[in-house]
């Protein structure tokens, strides 16, 4: 599915003392199948405009399109559209709660009114996709590892089989192995299923190393809309506003004003290494 | 004298049947020795599981050991008696900052570790201050812990800690709730604290760009200690680490890729600059 957002405006507490403005002016397009990555600094506003995305917030302002028609209007089903936007939360784990790992990626689907054996069947594909062995299934979800339980987590939306999947920081607090293991079954999912994805993520290293297209949030607005190596470019202006480059983006600047003839887009180890060897070499 | 000393240190989690009798049992750390010195900045690396956070907690007698022994300050954590001791001596800051601040306004949370000490009225207030300025949170001392940021509520706990006056303090993942801006408070907080107040430092973490400070780094694997030294030593061996999946900085890692490639680069890169002399070097 594709969507479009027009002028997106969103208010906290309107009409309060508390009111605060939460997204001004959002004007996005999002295609079918692109793996994007949204960075902000906390409080720029990414969680609040993810949550638009499949009609957890209603807009203040605004409209979202879904494969060109307005979420808003009547007769259209929210339902419908939480089925086929998957949301992956903060912390997912916390949100399990069956008595086992199986019923608890089941309880998705069967809301969606499949039958048990169809649930069942989705659960085990789930399961198998985010590389959960099997002997875990008959467990309780609180017997595992934080790692695993998120895999579990991140199961229960994939169980939907969304269109689109929206994870907010899906590897925030574990450790490498498993930030690796869980971005890499991400990646692996968005080739061969062709989903969209859109990660929320804290690492510009990891942002970097995935996504095709970087939208960079700040106070509500989006700042900054590309591909990585355009967005990191930039990377002063996102210091200025709490965020930074990959390490590599800095180094390669440095070689630049040293006087070296290198491609000061390198976002990751490999380009930059290959940018270093051909001047080196030159 | 050492202000840690692990001897021959193991701890094994039980886990017991519901007749009350031991059904397994899983060992988290295993034959582990360590000594830190005062004023030491010492990091502590490993996956989850690999035993870093169980070793912690013997430091300040959260846990007591299965065998072998550790001592604080030259104090025995089996020893029942020195346990307010031990525990005032070594201090530690938790992963998630909502867990560990209880004070509804921020100076009202620091002031609760030296009260419950028996601190004077006039000294709380004093030490309140002192650990607030250290981590730069003293503006915020009105205000209430909800409305702030990760990094800042993180600062606050580690304030809460300074405030008991520790000679060591034990972070066990500070950051790993935290978004890069809180990363870096945090860090810099703690090393402010080493530096400036000669206040030993053991941090626990995943993140290898904030170890690159440390005096000694110690990675852990599977209950063991896996490699130790200081970071550039561990950072040489980029395979070994990598074998373990262990994260390694973007910078070290290029200046190995470089290696690999031929160009005669030192081992062990940690930053940038280091990297920008050695390429100088090598084009000259």
């Amino acid at each position: 599915m594709s969507m479009k957002i027009e002028h997106l405006n969103y208010i906290y507490g309107q009409g309060t003392a508390y009111e605060k403005k939460a997204l001004k002016d959002i004007n996005l397009e999002i295609p079918n199948g692109q793996f994007i990555g949204i960075i902000g600094h906390t409080g720029s506003g990414k969680s609040t405009l993810i949550q638009h995305l499949n009609g957890l917030i209603k807009a203040t302002g605004g409209v979202i399109y879904d494969n060109g028609r307005n979420i808003y209007e009547e007769g259209y089903s929210m339902k419908d559209l939480r089925s086929r936007v998957g949301l992956v939360f903060q912390y997912p784990e916390y949100q399990l709660f069956e008595t086992d790992v199986l019923a608890d990626v089941c309880f998705g689907p069967k809301n969606l009114g499949l039958s048990r054996e169809e649930a069942e069947a989705r659960a085990y594909a789930a399961l198998k996709q985010v590389g959960l062995k099997e002997k875990h299934y008959k467990k309780s979800p609180f017997e595992l590892s934080g790692g695993q339980k998120r895999r579990v987590a991140i199961a229960g939306i994939l169980a939907m089989e969304p269109e689109v999947l929206i994870l907010d920081e899906p590897t925030a607090g574990l450790d490498p192995r498993g930030r690796d293991d869980i971005l890499d079954q991400i990646a692996k999912l968005h080739k061969e299923r062709g989903i969209t994805v859109i990660l929320v993520s804290h690492s510009m290293e990891d942002v970097a190393k995935y996504v095709e297209r970087i939208i960079v949030m700040d106070e509500g607005s989006v700042r900054f809309d590309g591909a990585p190596r355009e967005v990191f470019e930039h990377y002063r202006e996102l210091e200025s506003i709490g965020l930074a480059a990959p390490q590599v983006t800095y180094l390669m600047q440095e070689l630049k004003k040293k006087g070296m003839d290198v491609d000061v887009t390198a976002t990751t180890v490999e380009e930059a290494k290959q940018s270093i060897l051909e001047c080196m070499r030159a | 004298m050492s202000i840690i000393e692990v001897k021959k240190l193991i701890h094994d989690y039980l886990r017991y049947g519901e007749d009350g009798r031991v059904e397994s049992s899983y060992r988290a750390v295993d034959d582990v020795d360590l000594n830190v010195e005062p004023g030491q900045f010492i990091a502590i690396l490993g996956h989850n599981g690999s035993g870093k956070s169980t070793l912690a907690k013997h430091l300040n007698a959260i846990l007591l050991p299965t065998e072998g022994s550790v001592f604080v300050d030259g104090k025995d954590t089996k020893d029942s008696e020195k346990l307010w001791a031990i525990r005032q001596c070594a201090g530690m800051v938790f992963q998630n900052p909502d867990n560990q601040i209880i004070g509804t306004v921020v100076d009202e949370d620091v002031a609760f570790g030296p009260e419950n000490m028996g601190v004077p009225t006039e000294e709380i207030k004093e030490r309140v201050e002192e650990g607030l300025k250290t981590v730069g949170m003293w503006e915020y001392r009105h205000h209430s812990p909800n409305k702030l940021s990760g990094g800042q509520k993180q600062r606050v706990a580690i304030a809460g800690v300074v405030a008991m006056h520790p000679k060591c303090i034990v972070l066990d993942e500070p950051t790993a709730m935290l978004d890069p801006v809180g990363r870096s408070e945090v860090i810099r907080a703690a090393r402010r604290l080493n530096q400036q107040e000669n206040v030993t430092i053991i941090l626990i973490t995943h993140y290898m760009e904030e170890v690159i400070y440390a005096d000694r780094v110690i990675v852990m694997d599977q209950g063991k200690v896996l490699m130790q030294g200081t970071p550039r030593e561990v950072f040489s061996r980029v395979e070994e680490l990598k074998e373990h999946r262990l994260d390694v900085p973007q910078i070290t890692m290029l200046a190995h890729e470089l290696k690999k490639s031929g160009l005669d680069i030192a081992d062990g890169i940690l930053t940038t600059e280091e990297l920008v002399q050695e390429l100088e070097r090598i084009r000259r």
